[in-house]
């Protein structure tokens, strides 16, 4: 512990500095148990919509409802984002803050992306096709499964943008690095649970 | 101010223990307002609105915001000091958990003055739960205050795994873990894996209720029973959150006042992990009679009955400790002897229950009642006051009297059942539970006025134990380090109370009850695993309780944000979401500053500690 310090004070950062004080080492542990929640919290919404995704009360089905391209196109951008964030970490361990800062921007900037086109999915279901939240229980459960990763989404855009500021003004260190990579860690998650979210929600309801 | 900014474990502990006694207290005098408008058929002491409202808050108020507090107290006061760390992973995360906690209950008491409380039983069953039989805002406190709440649980246990996992002495092994630290790390699982559960149940409820979502609502294609997997899900592991640090506190007082080992130590760790998982499969037990089927209710039947095994093993485990032990009944040790019986009966009611038929009988009647209080009142509570006592020397510094514990040990184990054995019999004779009232000559009258004499007698046990305190407090503070003696974990080899970083340096462990084996070898001491060093110290914040704060107004600007208020300046507030948003920002805000500004902490030298 003591000699990553001198390390960094070297600036001469450990291969994994996220994991050189027992400060990190317990929150990427920490964090791993947090998404371990995150993962029933998620798993409750999956069932509470598989439970309710046939209840239309009259209102638009998932068939009539989806548009597959838009929802890919959606999905591209969250995995690529993915792909970002692990080249952030890379460049992390190789000790390369420029490029760090930079994946990370990327990563971000895709993640907005997503957002908007979420977003613009949302409006057109309420304008055109009267699908809001108050119309069936399938819709309620929709908008809650899907709202909630979208707001996911945009916590981690936050934070990861916090996190950007945060590198730029201390640069890298034993105690950045963490957080840094507990938020990699986390945009994962919720990328998986949008792979999730594309199949039981989107094929399942054009297909099933 | 020192206490609001703390992020000290000690400190906490006491703070948790503070908050969850008043609350506690509430829920008494909640309880018993109950059992005087039961005290006789067609009571008009209450009206049945109030009934509900009391019955909800009671069971409420006692599970979430009374116990389970109380419970984080000792696992704050304690585990630091048996596992030889110098605080939890996380103090800031700490002091957060707390303040939620504080704020969510704070926020559903609220509802008592702001317009009325939820009345829809603990359980929130829906639609009972939905505007169009709860109109008021009660169910909306019931929400979105529990959500705060138990945020902070969810955060507590996060930081109890972390601080297992990774902060125990050099040579502590999990197998040589003290049993209290055993059923706080199990316990921190079931949290981990039941709380968000509940978090999506009430987020449902709240949408429902708040924006007409669909989820329970017949009409608009949802399912109500759906409420009730989603709860009980959540709800039946819950009770084992609250029992298994029970069952730590029991296996850490048996042994010390028996100067024996715990017998059977290896099985009793096996026993807590396979309940707990067992915890997670029997859940509809509580839904046999919502036509879930004869097969569903056969598994759910038998799976339920499973968990009596590894329960059985435990008791027989903490009767073989005793046995042939050099036994002293301390009050600590008087409260551990009197739960095993006690919890023992609850758990044979529990095997009754489970059984499916049987339950059509049982179902909602006072047997159920009393089925429950046995196991969360003649266990759990009886675990507590076994641990306060135990480890109150080590929080405070100070011996409570003996003679005064054993005053409320006997007038609330008598009151106890005086109240709740004869509910049992109330139950099989069909009185249903969660009526304001009932009608004379059914043979339930004596037996109800029995059950209210003896709350009243537990609520004297209350009395004696808060005197003991007081007249405690104010008598020096000279608690040796090892006060019962026979002390066997690391927390008596250090002061009491003691110093703000726990241990001067950390001990070495060299076996399971770490300080019993380094008595027998003839030592006084542990022996140190580190030389005398400088000791880092996290520094207060006052963040934690800001965060606290936005939340809670956040939460309070959701529930009314449909209101029609006569103030226009209100209506502007509220209904623009922008006491919403405000709330919201001081939460984030707070984020933000832990964020952008580290903690560095300080650090207590060497010369300063041999100072002391
Ligand atoms: C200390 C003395 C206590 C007394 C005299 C007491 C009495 C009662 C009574 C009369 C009821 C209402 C039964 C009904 O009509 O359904 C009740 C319900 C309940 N009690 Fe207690 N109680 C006590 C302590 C506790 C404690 C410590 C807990 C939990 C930690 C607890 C948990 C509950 C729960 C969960 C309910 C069910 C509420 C509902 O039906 O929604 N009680 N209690
Ligand atoms: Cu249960």
């Amino acid at each position: 512990m003591t000699t990553a310090h001198a390390e960094a004070a070297n600036g001469t950062l450990p291969h994994e500095p996220e994991k050189a004080t027992l400060e990190g080492r317990n929150k990427v542990l920490a964090f791993w148990l947090f998404l371990g929640g995150e993962a029933v919290l998620f798993g409750t919404l999956f069932a509470t919509f598989l439970a309710l995704r046939n209840q239309t009360n009259e209102g638009p089905s998932a068939n009539e409802l989806f548009h597959l391209p838009l929802v890919a196109a959606a999905t591209f951008l969250l995995l690529v984002s993915s792909l970002t964030s692990v080249f952030a970490i890379q460049a992390m361990h190789r000790g390369r803050v420029t490029m760090l800062r930079n994946w990370l921007l990327v990563t971000v900037l895709l993640g907005l992306c997503f957002l908007v086109l979420e977003i613009y999915e949302f409006s057109v279901y309420i304008r055109h096709e009267e699908f809001g939240m108050t119309t069936s229980a399938f819709s309620s459960a929709f908008y809650t499964l899907v709202g909630f990763h979208g707001a996911h989404v945009a916590f981690g855009i936050l934070w990861i943008s916090v996190l950007i500021g945060q590198l730029m003004h201390k640069g890298l260190t034993v105690v950045t690095a963490p957080k840094i990579y507990v938020s990699a860690m986390y945009w994962h998650f919720i990328d998986v649970v949008w792979v999730f979210i594309f199949t039981v929600v989107y094929l399942l309801g054009k297909v099933g | 101010m020192d206490w609001i900014t703390t992020v000290d474990h000690k400190k906490i502990a006491i703070l948790y223990l503070w908050a969850g006694g008043i609350f506690f207290g509430i829920g008494g005098l909640e309880a018993i307002l109950i059992r005087i408008q039961l005290i006789k058929p067609m009571n008009t002491f209450l009206d049945a609105q109030t009934f509900n409202e009391l019955i909800t808050m009671h069971g409420t108020t006692m599970i979430f915001l009374g116990v389970m507090p109380v419970i984080f107290a000792l696992m704050n006061a304690v585990i630091p000091l048996q596992i030889g760390a110098r605080d939890v992973a996380f103090p800031f995360l700490n002091a957060l958990g707390f303040w939620t906690f504080l704020f969510g209950g704070i926020l559903l008491n609220l509802s008592w003055v702001m317009g009325g409380a939820p009345d829809a039983g603990w359980t929130s069953y829906t639609p009972l739960s939905s505007t169009g039989y709860s109109p008021t805002h009660g169910v909306d406190f019931y929400t979105i205050g529990l959500q705060i709440a138990g945020l902070g649980t969810l955060i507590g246990g996060i930081n109890f795994l972390a601080t297992i996992i990774t902060m125990r002495a050099p040579g502590m092994s999990f197998m040589r873990m003290p049993m209290f630290a055993w059923t706080t790390f199990i316990t921190s699982a079931i949290i981990l894996f039941a709380f968000p559960a509940i978090t999506v149940g009430l987020v449902l409820l709240t949408f429902d209720r708040i924006l007409d979502a669909n989820f329970f609502n017949v009409a608009g294609g949802g399912n109500p029973v759906l409420w009730q997997h989603i709860f009980w899900i959540f709800g039946h592991p819950e009770v084992y959150i609250l029992i298994l640090p029970a069952f730590g506190v029991i296996s850490e007082v048996i042994p010390t006042f028996s100067r024996k080992r715990l017998f059977g130590y290896s099985s009793m760790v096996f026993a807590t992990i396979l309940i707990a998982f067992l915890g997670f499969m029997v859940w509809a037990h509580h839904m046999f009679t919502t036509g879930l089927g004869p097969v569903a209710n056969a598994l759910f039947s038998v799976s339920t009955m499973l968990i009596a095994v590894p329960t059985g093993i435990k008791i027989f485990n903490w009767l073989f400790t005793m046995w042939g032990g050099q036994v002293r009944f301390t009050t600590p040790n008087l409260f551990a002897a009197g739960f095993i019986p006690t919890f023992t009966m609850g758990g044979v009611t529990g095997v009754m229950l489970a059984s499916a038929p049987a339950d059509f009988q049982f179902h909602d009647t006072y047997f159920v009642v009393a089925h429950f209080h046995y196991v969360i009142v003649g266990g759990l509570v009886l675990g507590l006051f076994a641990g306060l006592h135990y480890w109150w020397p080590k929080m405070f510094g100070r011996m409570l009297s003996e003679k005064l514990g054993k005053w409320t040990f006997w007038t609330f184990i008598i009151g106890f059942h005086l109240t709740f054995f004869v509910q049992h019999f109330l139950g099989l004779m069909g009185m249903q539970r969660r009526v304001f009232t009932y009608l004379p000559n059914q043979q339930f009258d004596l037996l109800n006025l029995v059950s209210t004499i003896g709350a009243m007698l537990m609520g004297v046990g209350m009395m004696i134990f808060l005197t003991n305190i007081f007249l405690t407090s104010r008598r020096p503070a000279d608690a040796a380090d090892d006060p019962w003696e026979d002390g066997r974990t690391l927390e008596w080899t250090i002061p009491s109370p003691p110093p703000e970083y726990n241990f001067k340096q950390t001990p070495l462990v060299r076996g399971l009850d770490a300080f019993w084996k380094e008595k027998m070898a003839g030592h006084k001491a542990m022996t140190p695993s580190e030389p005398v060093g400088s000791i880092h110290m996290p520094s207060a914040t006052i963040l934690p309780f800001l965060m606290s704060v936005g939340i809670f107004i956040a939460g309070l600007g959701f529930m009314f944000s449909r209101d029609e208020f006569s103030s226009s300046v209100m209506s502007f507030l509220f209904n623009n979401y922008i006491v919403t948003a405000l709330g919201l920002l001081i939460t984030f805000g707070s984020m933000l500053m832990r964020s952008l500004f580290d903690d560095p902490g300080w650090h207590i030298e060497p010369e300063e500690l041999e100072g002391r």
